[in-house]
């Protein structure tokens, strides 16, 4: 299973951290420390693939941002990568040619995705469109709350004017 | 107050705010953090749900990425959880699935909600809801919220619990079908025995999907299956060969890879073309690749080396790969193809490539050429005088750092494997005689065990005069002053060494010449002994015998003897005579060459007894004391009188031989469980109270100061005896005063010391080489030693040596790793009810369905039913005990799964206690101890056996 996930920038920045065994507070900033030293290290002609306390981080380079996984000895190292691919052109098709920024600003939709994606450290959907639209349809939702809930605030700010 | 909370809404900071300020960074980022923070805790305390969601959302992005700590806001999380907008709730699942785990007090507090929501007709707010129960999850909230989760699975098109499960590995739909295989993958990596009998249901996927997620899965199903069923494995093994034949997929392709070479490895054909696989993945660019390539390569290893070997070329040729990564997997298969015909050739090809690589690689080459050579007791390793060498050359290679391995095998070898002493310790002193050595701190600890070797083994040296002055180097300042002791340690051997051996020439030649008078010219006769040399070996043979077998110089000199004018011209030039008379013939302990050891030595410790480290003290009075007492009495005869000399001669070389004999004690290795098998004496009391003894104590003690106080009187006729038992205690420094107050204070404290009896016999030269034990200890020992190493002989016989290997020592503390030992199942919880349904699933499908839905979905609808299930119970559950590789089933139940327990009892119950059962439900606890017992009674008795293995249809097998 995955262990969990990593988004790193090529600057040693986190976009996003999603953790599916559980390690405290502390030892998240640990793990988070150590593989940055070790990942972003690596050359370009590399394989992505590092042997980490008795672990495998699968790692994958997206314009500047580093995707990484951590799996069991067992797994298959290609289906993560794939795995990692799957993912980031979900977030394509989401977001439009994602970028950095695009991730930054919508951390949550990444989370999201995510998880439609992954549960519980498996792949959940490997369906494309079918992960799309359930964002889609999630998205609709949370727009209705939204404006309803502008709409009781604002008339509760009416109200007490 | 509705005032604030629009203030607080309308001027909040949003996420992306939030965002945009950390990023502009025009304060310091923690700076801007802890800011951030103090606002949140402001702004959740909010009674305004956009307020405090907002905060919410901010918090879990700053926990996320930046590490801030979010505990403080877990029932703010709950309550945003529990809000009925979607929009609320998300965010409050999202922080909650985030910071929540088992310590999270208020954990208990989301229960209900998450019931509710699982619940919901809202199908994203129940996907919500599972999101963060498979996050969070721990055993209350499994154990509260399984039903729903089973009701929710059973309501629409995924019915679960493990009976649906196992239906829906039929099911049509691929992402139900994913799943559920999902599910079945992870729950066989723990316990694969109970899902044989699904065998079936996952090979009619491995045959009809199309889909590479799901193969991977089921491989891996089947890599773990087929370890336990031999028929299955040989029913997969083509349809994973076609896999192998056709799949484009690199990720499909390497699981089947890897499913063959792990689990179906006696499938010939099958390996055969999973290493042809495995060749095209080495041939690749992509470093991927090559990496799984190599890692496939390291799985076949230990079943088929030949796939190995026949790749040897990559391998070698990817330890020169710029990833370290490779490099590593490379080494390893390298050391995995070791074995005893080519473990030279192999080493020295990774040497070479150590000498090239970087420290850190360096290291780890030299790391496991040490840790496979000195595998199962050296069990590679045919010609030790090689390994000596190589050891030696490892020492030499400029990055070394693995001083300890290589200090601990140098001595570990010298000890076990009597015919490598001599190699040994010529590399030793190669090693000791290099003083650039000495400036490299890595190496001390080499360099201590090198002088050790030489110390102790000083008979083999061909040259112990040049011994001593590598032993003496200046630079030897250097050493850290443990080890600088052990050098001083060493010495003492040798100088006894050379004094014994000049004594023992002195008597022979007086004994062959009688009228030639030693003293009046002593360089002709050693010049004339040195051309009787060989008369000498054997009018010495009587005269050595007595001495210790290993204790023969001349033998060795003589086999030497040719090498000795060589060494002699590469010897250190600064001792002239010494040097010289070594060229002159290898074994002549001249007067001279002893006179100007005994000065080099008095030269080169009179500095160190003033040392303040203890132990080099310690250690350098004691040859200085030594050469004390030996310097006046044999090196000056001249000034003597005849009748003198050879008065005092006997008695030096009365000295001279005990302490011989104290240092040729032959030191084995010891095992570690040694002490245990010493028994204890008869009327030794352990446990008795030791206040009693004191009166007996005291009365121990006083032979003891008198002894002390005979060491210290003027050298005489008592000297020798004293100096044995000054040799045989502890060494100490003799000295009145400090003998006097000792011998006090043990009087006072006496209980405090050890009986000073069992430290006698020891000799307590090198303590890592030495375990401080009774001498009947040492007896027992070696008896056991003898035998033991008989029985490891005995069974390795290898015929096609031309040389025959060296005995190596074992011990039975040893411990030789034999196959990795066969993993213990575990105590799942799981699986016992796993099994049960799967193995009920063939025999009677309705009925046991029923039941295990019962089971797992909670007690109180399975109590009304049981009666009904009755004798289906029983049916299931016998054949599960008595299965012999079968993890008791039945005893695992009991123990951990209470319902379970109470339906055992209940089935083996009679009619009226059913009845019973029915109508008092409260009663029940109270029944669990007794329902426990009566199951152990029940796998006692052997009405009931029927041996049965899963039972896996035979039209697939």
């Amino acid at each position: 299973m995955i262990h969990f996930v990593l988004l790193i920038s090529r600057q040693g920045k986190v976009r996003l951290t999603k953790w599916y065994s559980p390690y405290t507070q502390k030892e998240r900033s640990k793990v988070i420390r150590e593989l940055s030293g070790v990942i972003l290290t690596r050359g370009p002609k590399l394989c992505n693939f590092v042997e980490w306390r008795g672990y495998k981080v699968v790692y994958k380079r997206y314009a500047s941002l580093y995707f990484c996984m951590c799996i069991d000895q067992e797994d298959n190292e290609l289906e993560i990568l794939e795995i990692i691919h799957h993912y980031v052109e979900i977030l394509d098709r989401y977001f439009g040619s994602v970028c950095e920024l695009d991730l930054i600003f919508n951390f949550h939709k990444a989370y999201y995705i995510l998880d439609e994606i992954l549960i519980a450290g498996e792949l959940q959907e490997s369906s494309k469109k079918t992960v799309a639209r359930l964002i889609a349809a999630q998205d609709s939702l949370v727009e209705t709350a939204k404006e309803q809930a502008s709409s009781i605030s604002n008339i509760i700010a009416q109200a007490t004017k | 107050m509705a005032g604030t909370s629009i203030m607080e809404t309308l001027f909040q900071r949003d996420l992306d705010d939030l965002i945009k300020g950390i990023r502009q960074q025009q304060i310091k980022e923690s700076l801007f953090i802890s800011k951030a923070i103090e606002e949140i805790r402001r702004e959740i305390k909010s009674t305004d749900l956009p307020t405090k969601s907002a905060a919410l959302r901010k918090l879990s992005y700053l926990s996320s990425l930046h590490g801030a700590d979010m505990s403080f806001a877990a029932f703010h999380a709950v309550e945003v959880m529990s809000s009925p907008q979607f929009f609320y709730k998300k965010i409050g699942y999202h922080a909650v699935t985030q910071s929540f785990n088992d310590d999270t007090p208020v954990i208990l507090l989301i229960t209900n909600q998450l019931r509710k929501d699982l619940n919901s007709s809202n199908q994203f707010e129940v996907s919500l809801a599972l999101e963060c129960l498979s996050r969070i999850g721990n055993v209350d909230l499994a154990r509260d919220l399984t039903p729903e989760v089973f009701t929710l699975l059973s309501s629409n098109a995924v019915r679960v619990c493990f009976k649906r499960l196992v239906e829906n590995l039929e099911s049509s739909e691929p992402v139900i079908l994913s799943a559920v295989v999902g599910v079945f993958c992870e729950l066989c990596l723990k316990d694969p025995r109970s899902y044989l009998p699904l065998a079936p249901e996952f090979y009619k996927i491995l045959v009809d999907s199309k889909n590479n997620w799901l193969l991977i899965k089921v491989l891996k199903i089947f890599a773990k299956l087929a370890t336990l069923e031999p028929r299955l494995a040989k029913r997969v093994v083509e349809p994973i060969c076609e896999f192998m034949r056709r799949t484009e997929a690199k990720s499909l392709l390497f699981e089947c890879i890897r499913t063959v070479l792990s689990s179906l490895s006696e499938y010939e054909s099958a390996v055969k073309l999973a290493v042809v696989k495995v060749r095209e993945f080495l041939v690749d660019d992509d470093p991927n690749l090559k990496y799984l390539g190599l890692q496939a390569l390291s799985i076949i290893a230990p079943k088929h080396l030949w796939a190995v070997l026949e790749n040897k070329d990559f391998v070698i040729k990817s330890l020169s790969d710029g990833d370290y990564n490779i490099k590593l997997e490379s080494l390893r298969l390298l050391m995995s193809m070791v074995s005893e015909s080519n473990v030279a050739e192999i080493s020295r090809v990774l040497i070479n490539y150590a000498l090239k690589s970087d420290p850190e690689f360096c290291n780890q080459i030299l790391g496991s050429i040490l840790s496979t050579c000195c595998r199962n007791l050296y069990e590679v390793i045919v010609d030790f005088d090689w390994y000596a060498s190589l050891l030696g050359e490892m020492v030499r290679i400029p990055h070394c750092q693995k001083g300890e391995e290589i200090e601990h095998q140098i001595i570990d070898i010298a000890m076990r494997v009597k015919d490598v002493r001599p190699a040994l310790v010529h590399v030793c002193r190669n090693l000791l005689i290099d003083p650039a050595l000495l400036g490299n701190p890595f190496l001390h600890r080499i360099l201590s065990a090198a002088a050790w070797v030489s110390g102790e083994y000083v008979e083999f040296s061909r040259n112990p005069f040049e011994l001593m002055e590598a032993l003496l180097q200046p630079r030897t300042n250097l050493l850290l002053p443990s080890i600088r002791a052990v050098y001083v340690q060493s010495v003492f051997k040798v100088l006894i060494f050379c004094a014994h051996s000049y004594l023992l020439h002195k008597e022979n030649i007086s004994s062959v010449n009688t009228d030639n008078l030693a003293s009046e010219v002593p360089e002709s006769v050693f010049a004339r002994m040195s051309c009787e040399n060989s008369d000498l070996a054997t009018s010495e043979a009587p005269a050595s015998s007595e001495q210790h077998d290993s204790f023969n110089p001349r033998n060795i000199n003589q086999s030497f003897g040719d090498l000795s004018i060589e060494n002699g011209g590469d010897a250190t030039v600064s001792n002239s005579q010494a040097s010289t008379s070594a060229s002159l013939g290898r074994n002549s302990f001249t007067h001279e060459s002893i006179v100007n050891l005994f000065n080099i030595v008095e030269l080169a410790l009179g500095p160190l007894s003033r040392s303040h480290d203890v132990e080099i003290q310690e250690r350098a009075r004691n040859v200085l004391g030594f050469t004390d007492l030996i310097e006046q009495e044999i090196l000056n005869p001249v000034v003597q009188g005849e009748e003198n000399l050879a008065r005092a001669e006997t008695e030096a070389s009365r000295v001279v031989k005990l302490m011989c004999d104290a240092f040729s004690e032959e030191l084995g290795p010891v095992s570690t469980s040694a002490q245990d098998r010493v028994p204890v004496p008869d009327g030794l009391l352990l446990k008795e109270n030791l206040a009693d003894l004191e009166t007996i104590c005291g009365d121990i003690q006083l032979p003891l100061s008198s002894s002390f106080s005979l060491s210290s009187t003027p050298l005489g006729e008592a000297v020798d005896i004293s100096r044995t038992n000054l040799q045989s205690k502890d060494e100490t420094e003799p000295s009145h005063e400090s003998t006097s107050l000792l011998a006090e204070h043990r009087k006072r404290h006496g209980l405090y010391y050890l009986a000073s009896e069992k430290s006698e016999g020891a000799s307590n030269d090198y303590p890592p080489a030495n375990d401080p034990m009774s001498q009947d200890k040492l007896n027992d020992d070696a008896e056991d030693l003898l035998k033991l190493t008989e029985q490891s002989l005995a069974p390795k016989k290898k015929p096609n040596q031309a040389k025959p290997r060296p005995v190596v020592l074992k011990l039975d503390g040893d411990e030789i790793s034999v196959a990795a030992k066969k993993p213990e199942l575990k105590d799942d919880l799981l699986s016992g009810v796993v099994q049960d349904v799967l193995l009920g699933n063939d025999g009677v499908p309705s009925s046991s369905r029923s039941n295990r839905s019962e089971n797992l979905s909670g007690k109180s609808k399975g109590k009304e039913k049981l009666s009904t299930d009755l004798s289906l119970e029983t049916k299931e559950n016998v054949p599960g005990e008595k299965m012999p590789d079968h993890v008791n089933t039945s005893s695992r139940r009991s123990k951990h799964r209470s319902h379970g327990k109470e339906r055992r009892q209940k089935g083996q119950g009679k009619d009226g206690e059913e009845k019973e059962d029915n109508g008092q439900k409260e009663k029940r606890k109270s029944n669990h101890h007794r329902g426990k017992h009566k199951a152990h009674q029940r796998a006692d008795e052997p009405l009931n056996v029927v041996a049965q293995t899963p039972v896996i249809p035979d039209f697939l097998l």
